[in-house]
């Protein structure tokens, strides 16, 4: 049989397949994959730049803006970088509130990408059924928070708002809810034999290229690799749940973590139902006292904040995997000095490449939607030179010029 | 003179029903989309939607892309639609065996239903063609496989008719094996055995699952493959290049599910209506009722081919796909066909 040379095929920049704009350029061999490169950069919005314009505090909310689905987990995060630096002990019960919204947000977004990944394989009726679902969380959120999507809920030192025991009673209430529904999506997503003729076996990413590729989150753990920041490295009351909850992986079920998309599968899942265990859980425990050990905001922001000089780490694990934040605090300077976001979406993309091997052209949105890209959190600029192909990255004084001489062109 | 009136009538009925039968598929879609809508737990558009989509795109500007081979690419979605409305002068549509005399598949005589089966293809080949000239990737992509999947269900697709036609003529009654009205006006599961009904149960199967198929609906909407490809062949068509593309899936599904009506269920209701008011209907009022039933019937094909099965199912892959119909199904109605050849021993 002749072979038909092979073609270049581009999904993106924009493409039903992608949420966010990026670019992918495969050459394929009739259905086959045989190369990819991938290209990002078309989301680029600054937000670094713009954070280290305003003070912590304006920052906080800029924080959670990063990323529409782990808004919770950014301002988490940002929050224990800036304590880090600053050296500010967040109260107890405050710790244990952080944490039972940090997992109310991770049962959204799983149950998010788990509709995502069925509208990718066609399977429209469980994007509807889970949706629907997610509702339920959705409400708790806003019950707790006041907020559904961007929570405004952290703040350094603890968090805003305290739980009442109403709002406690509502929240279980749909905790027993989920409880029950969690055999029929089980059932749904490791049953069906449509489901499973599209997940399985495809996009692996093997236990060494997640080590080798320095993988994060429930993709590294689909392939059998316990890495996992609320474990590894306990922050928040994480550290006094460790008796009670296990990292989670394909084996937690009885699966094989061959590092599929099925394992990738079951590893949501599972997670899905230990946090809302671990929500219950903190609700049992929650211990009492203040909400936050800085209760004024001014005192904070001109004693603490203002006057700090250091540096300052924090990580934690955002639905999609680790998110690293960095803060540089420079003593009577209202700003940020320095901020740098390392969202999970940065260390996976790399494991696309490896995951396209022999891929079909059918299995390519279910592989992009399968690491649960967050462009938005990730891109960053480079400009490429066409003619001469020389690459460099644009600083903000770039961007300010061009901005400026796009805003004096749009003048009449 | 008489030859000419009769054609002028012909000519007046065929555009009657071509319109006709466009609104009529319109409101199967508009069903569809509902009754989808329903079994997912959410509202759904009004019924009326498929009318409004219409209506939209054709106000719209058509894209003639730069690469695009643009005889062949404005060209196709017309011949499609004239393709799928051509059929519809073939296939019985309504109470075929209704009480109204010579109400018949229009052109009946003039082609049988090796003819039909040919016609089924020519919308899905004008949509490959449109594909291959639209000169996108992604539009190739989806051509290459409409193609493949053409291939794959042809051969069943084929089995199932040819051996109904081959069972009608051992009945030893005159009958034109291949002729639509003789096929409906004989309805064969009265007339074999136990091992016949058994093959024509297998044939009825094999049959429903080419619908969906036929229609490239979930899961066997590759060449469409909205997250995959992008709509693939459709990727780059507008307006009422698009439109055209709409109306001919529309008409075939009516078509293609009034076939199958036609051929394992082409039974009505007005004498059992009649018994139970009392008085036979005739004439027009039992036209009237068995059309009604007649929608009704194709409603429940479509419901049971088309919508639970796009609701409930995720996308296949080309490969799998090819394989079901080139290989489990192929068998399948070969054994029906076996099984109807033994019934005549």
């Amino acid at each position: 049989m002749a072979h038909a040379p092979p073609y270049p095929l581009m999904i993106g920049p924009i493409h039903p397949a992608l949420k966010e704009p990026t670019m992918f350029k495969f050459t394929m061999e009739g259905e086959r994959v045989l190369d990819v490169d991938i290209q990002p950069g078309f989301n680029h919005r600054g937000v670094e730049y713009l954070g280290m314009k305003r003070n912590p505090l304006q920052v906080l909310h800029l924080a959670e803006r990063v990323c529409g689905i782990c808004s919770g987990a950014h301002q988490y995060v940002f929050c224990r970088a800036v304590e880090h630096a600053a050296n500010i002990t967040p109260s107890v019960r405050g710790d244990y509130l952080r944490v039972l919204v940090a997992e109310l947000e991770r049962i959204h977004s799983h149950l998010l990408w788990a509709g995502v990944a069925g509208h990718e394989l066609g399977f429209d009726s469980i994007l509807h059924y889970t949706w629907k679902v997610r509702e339920d969380v959705q409400d708790i959120l806003e019950i707790i928070c006041g907020n559904r999507v961007n929570y405004s809920y952290y703040i350094f030192g603890g968090v805003r708002r305290d739980v009442t025991p109403e709002q406690v009673e509502k929240a279980r209430k749909i905790f027993a809810k989920y409880r029950k529904l969690e055999d029929t999506i089980l059932d749904i997503f490791l049953t069906d034999p449509t489901i499973s003729h599209r997940v399985q076996d495809v996009g692996v990413l093997t236990k060494e290229n997640a080590l080798k590729l320095s993988a994060c989150g429930p993709l590294t753990r689909g392939a059998g690799v316990k890495k996992d920041v609320r474990f590894s490295w306990p922050y928040g009351s994480y550290g006094d749940m460790m008796d009670d909850f296990k990292v989670v992986t394909p084996e937690s079920l009885g699966y094989k973590a061959t590092g599929d998309i099925f394992s990738q599968v079951v590893v949501r899942l599972v997670e899905l139902f230990e946090a809302i265990r671990m929500c219950e859980w903190v609700l049992d425990n929650l211990p009492s006292g203040p909400i936050t050990s800085e209760p004024n905001l001014s005192a904070l922001l001109m004693a603490k904040l203002r006057m700090a000089e250091g540096e300052g780490v924090a990580r934690v694990e955002a639905p999609r995997g680790e998110d690293i934040h960095y803060v540089r605090l420079k003593k009577n300077k209202m700003e940020l000095d320095s901020w740098k976001i390392r969202v999970p979406t940065y260390g996976n993309i790399m494991s696309w490449l490896t995951m396209f091997k022999d891929a079909q052209i059918a299995d390519i949105p279910i592989i992009i939607a399968s690491i649960d890209p967050c462009i938005g959190c990730m891109d960053r600029v480079t400009l490429v030179d066409s003619g001469t192909g020389r690459e460099r990255d644009v600083d903000w004084a770039v961007l300010h010029d061009l901005s400026v001489k796009r805003s004096r062109g749009l003048m009449p | 003179m008489n030859e000419f009136l009769e054609a002028m009538i012909r000519l007046g009925a065929g555009a009657f029903v071509m319109v006709a039968v466009l609104i009529v598929s319109l409101v199967l879609k508009g069903f569809d989309r509902r009754f989808a809508a329903w079994l997912q737990a959410r509202v759904g558009p009004p019924l009326m939607q498929p009318f409004y989509d219409i209506a939209k795109l054709w106000q719209k500007e058509n894209i003639l892309p730069e690469r695009a081979v643009s005889w062949s690419f404005m060209g196709a979605p017309f011949l499609a639609l004239v393709g799928s409305l051509v059929l519809l002068l073939f296939v019985p549509l309504g109470p075929v065996t209704g009480k109204v005399e010579g109400w018949m598949p229009l052109l009946e005589g003039y082609g049988d239903l090796i003819l039909v089966v040919y016609l089924l293809a020519v919308p899905s080949l004008m949509m490959a063609i449109g594909g291959f000239s639209s000169g996108s990737p992604l539009a190739t992509v989806g051509a290459q496989r409409e193609l493949v999947m053409m291939m794959s269900y042809e051969l069943p697709l084929s089995v199932v008719v040819l051996s109904l036609g081959w069972r009608l003529s051992k009945l030893d009654l005159g009958l034109d094996a291949l002729s639509i009205a003789d096929i409906t006006s004989k309805p064969l599961w009265g007339e074999v055995g136990l091992l016949g009904v058994i093959g024509l149960l297998m044939l009825a199967v094999v049959f429903f699952l080419i619908i969906p198929s036929e229609l490239s609906k979930i899961p066997f909407d590759a060449p469409e493959a909205e997250t995959e490809i992008g709509g693939g062949i459709l990727a780059e068509y507008s307006g009422n290049n698009l439109a055209m593309f709409y109306l001919s899936d529309a008409v075939k599904t009516v078509a293609f599910t009034s076939l199958a009506v036609a051929l394992f269920f082409p039974y009505g209701i007005s004498g059992n209506i009649g018994e139970l008011i009392g008085t036979p209907l005739s004439g027009w009022a039992a036209f009237g009722v068995d059309l009604v039933f007649w929608f009704i019937k194709i409603e429940l094909v479509y419901f049971f081919a088309v919508t639970v099965i796009r609701v409930g199912a995720a996308r296949l892959r080309i490969d799998r796909l090819s394989w079901l119909y080139l290989v489990p199904l192929s068998v399948l109605s070969v054994v029906g066909a076996v099984m109807l050849y033994l019934d005549t021993l």
